[in-house]
């Protein structure tokens, strides 16, 4: 029994996301006594791809034919699944992402496999192949057996810990003959928010919400942000509202963030807004309003008026 | 034009999730229940696209005899029939051959649900019915034009956005702005009456099986810090939480 590991990159490195699929790929394939290969997919440098080794990888393969440049699941998926097949897999691996679940949907389609989102566990093998899973945006768990022959997994941020040992793995390009049907769809344009710190990746975000008043005022909230090295956000509200782009609405139907650190700023905390964030480490609640009900899911709170209150964060996260 | 829209069927968004038989099922018990959120938007531009290219809109739910209120709902938005399989969905892969099963000979022009369901939020359903069809998909689209066969998408990328031309027939999970979510009014709910909701049976079997559901522990209190000693929380979240 071996297991696949679908690695995601972005600019040349391997995503964090990827590198705690890659540990937790490595811990399932020590379970199953197999192996585990590390498939990374797109332009990648060769630090990257020994660091899949040193994170537990028994082989690395990297597909970086030229129609792999920008991620696109439809070709994505023919490479993973050639990959599978090559390595008789039954299990597949990978960090949870639009990218990840549009391509892993394709290879289970073909599969005919079981696919689980969102796990927080190492599978229990003492009941067939079980895993726990997080289900209701966050609200809930479920433990889930797959009864399939192959097992395709997603992982929620924050389940394994990677780390990077010393063990180097044997690194080998990965050419598939892609059909016609996967380059279906052209991309004519791409428009990113450059200099900007992904949001669903990172460590530290700060939100505004409706108390920052309006799109012209959110200077103070930028400034933190920059002091701590943060990804900016935004409630539904105020995305609805055009205030900021729509990519950074985190909520039950937007962006869904795993960071160490949200800090929500004039963001009441409404249902919605609380599935989207329930999954951060520590939340830190700052609004004038003492009643909002954020306050009853945060760790930490601060009643106050933000434009006063932002700047002395600011300042204090400066000289830290 | 031909146009199949898959809704599911989900508690609302404001619900208290919690479970019965020694937590092995979901507790229904005062729970309203709603079309999926992201369904909705995809409902709504099925129903734009069919008034401006003149078509059809069939809904299709994989669900028992409790989703038909909504599946009335969808009708009463103004799809024009609505299909219900009769089984619980189950699993991701399940809910897929379903879809499959019905649309793989009905050649419809375009397959779209939402991104994801808001209950197991697994995002795969769109994938898993495109790779079974042989159909090319893509999600989360956030905008969707046509001209003839040709599709424009704007789909969402990390910290942007990427617009991708394709030909039909595609399978798209759907999320916002890509139309408003529509209200019915008095003239959909009654002509939703009247309107087919055939139901058919499954195929296949599933491929998981839930054993057991768990609530997360609970949350601690809030650590309350004066306005006028804003500084310290940065303090006390390098030093107590070790976030910074």
């Amino acid at each position: 029994m071996s297991v696949l590991i679908f690695v995601e990159v972005a600019e040349g490195q391997i995503k964090k996301s990827s590198w705690e699929a890659i540990s937790y790929g490595a811990q399932v394939a020590e379970k199953i006594g197999g192996k585990a290969t590390a498939l990374v997919v797109g332009p990648a440098e060769a630090s990257a791809l020994e660091q899949a080794g040193a994170l537990g990888a028994h082989q690395v393969w990297h597909a970086s034919q030229s129609e792999l440049a920008q991620p696109m699941s439809l070709p994505y998926s023919q490479v993973v699944l050639e990959a599978v097949k090559k390595t008789g897999a039954e299990v597949v691996v990978a960090a949870k992402s639009s990218l990840a679940d549009a391509t892993l949907a394709r290879v289970a389609g073909a599969l005919k496999a079981g696919i689980v989102g969102n796990v927080t566990s190492l599978p229990d093998l003492t009941q067939g192949f079980t895993v726990t899973r997080s289900i209701f945006t966050g609200k809930a768990f479920a433990e889930v057996k797959i009864t399939s022959a192959v097992k395709v997994i997603t992982l929620k941020k924050n389940t394994v810990e990677p780390v990077l040992g010393t063990n180097s793995a044997v690194i080998e390009r990965f050419e598939v003959v892609l059909s016609p049907e996967s380059q279906v769809g052209k991309i004519t344009e791409t428009v990113k928010a450059t200099g900007t710190v992904s949001l669903p990746e990172a460590d530290i975000v700060v939100s505004g919400g409706r108390g920052m008043k309006g799109p012209d005022q959110w200077q103070p909230l930028l400034d933190l942000a920059d002091a701590l090295g943060a990804a900016t956000a935004c409630s539904k509200p105020v995305s609805d509202a055009d205030w900021r782009p729509h990519h950074e609405h985190v909520g039950q139907t937007g962006v869904k963030v795993a960071p160490n650190l949200y800090i929500a700023c004039g963001i009441s905390g409404a249902i919605q807004h609380l599935a989207g964030v329930n999954s951060s480490k520590v939340l830190v609640v700052i609004n004038k309003d003492p009643e909002a009900p954020f306050f009853k899911a945060a760790d930490y709170g601060i009643v106050g008026d933000v434009f006063d209150i932002l700047p002395k964060l600011t300042a204090a996260a400066k000289s830290l | 034009m031909k146009i199949l829209v898959c809704i599911s069927n989900v508690p609302d968004t404001t619900s208290k999730i919690s479970f019965t038989e020694n937590d092995t099922q979901f507790n229904k018990a005062g729970i309203q229940f709603i079309i999926g959120p992201y369904d909705d938007y995809a409902l709504a531009r099925a129903v734009e696209l069919r008034d401006q290219h003149s078509g059809h809109v069939t809904v299709l739910n994989v669900g028992t005899a409790e989703t038909e209120p909504q599946i009335r709902k969808a009708l009463a938005i103004g799809a024009d029939e609505a299909v219900r399989i009769d089984a619980e969905p189950t699993d991701s892969l399940f809910v897929a051959e379903q879809i499959a099963a019905y649309a793989s000979d009905k050649s419809f022009d375009l397959i779209l649900m939402g991104r994801e369901t808001t209950d197991y939020n697994s995002g795969v359903v769109h994938g898993l019915v495109g790779e079974i069809l042989g159909v090319p998909s893509f999600s989360p689209v956030m905008q969707l034009t046509l001209a003839g066969q040709e599709a424009t998408l704007m789909k969402e990328i990390e910290g942007g956005k990427e617009y991708i031309q394709a030909p039909l027939p595609l399978v798209l999970g759907c999320q916002e702005p890509i139309a408003e979510w529509k209200i019915p009014n008095m003239r959909g709910i009654m002509a939703a009456r009247t309107k087919p909701l055939h139901v058919i049976a499954p195929v296949g079997d599933t491929a998981t099986t839930t054993l057991k559901y768990q609530l997360p522990p609970e949350k601690g209190a809030c650590k309350m810090i004066p306005a006028e000693e804003a500084e310290t929380l940065i303090t006390l979240l390098r030093t107590e939480a070790k976030v910074l």
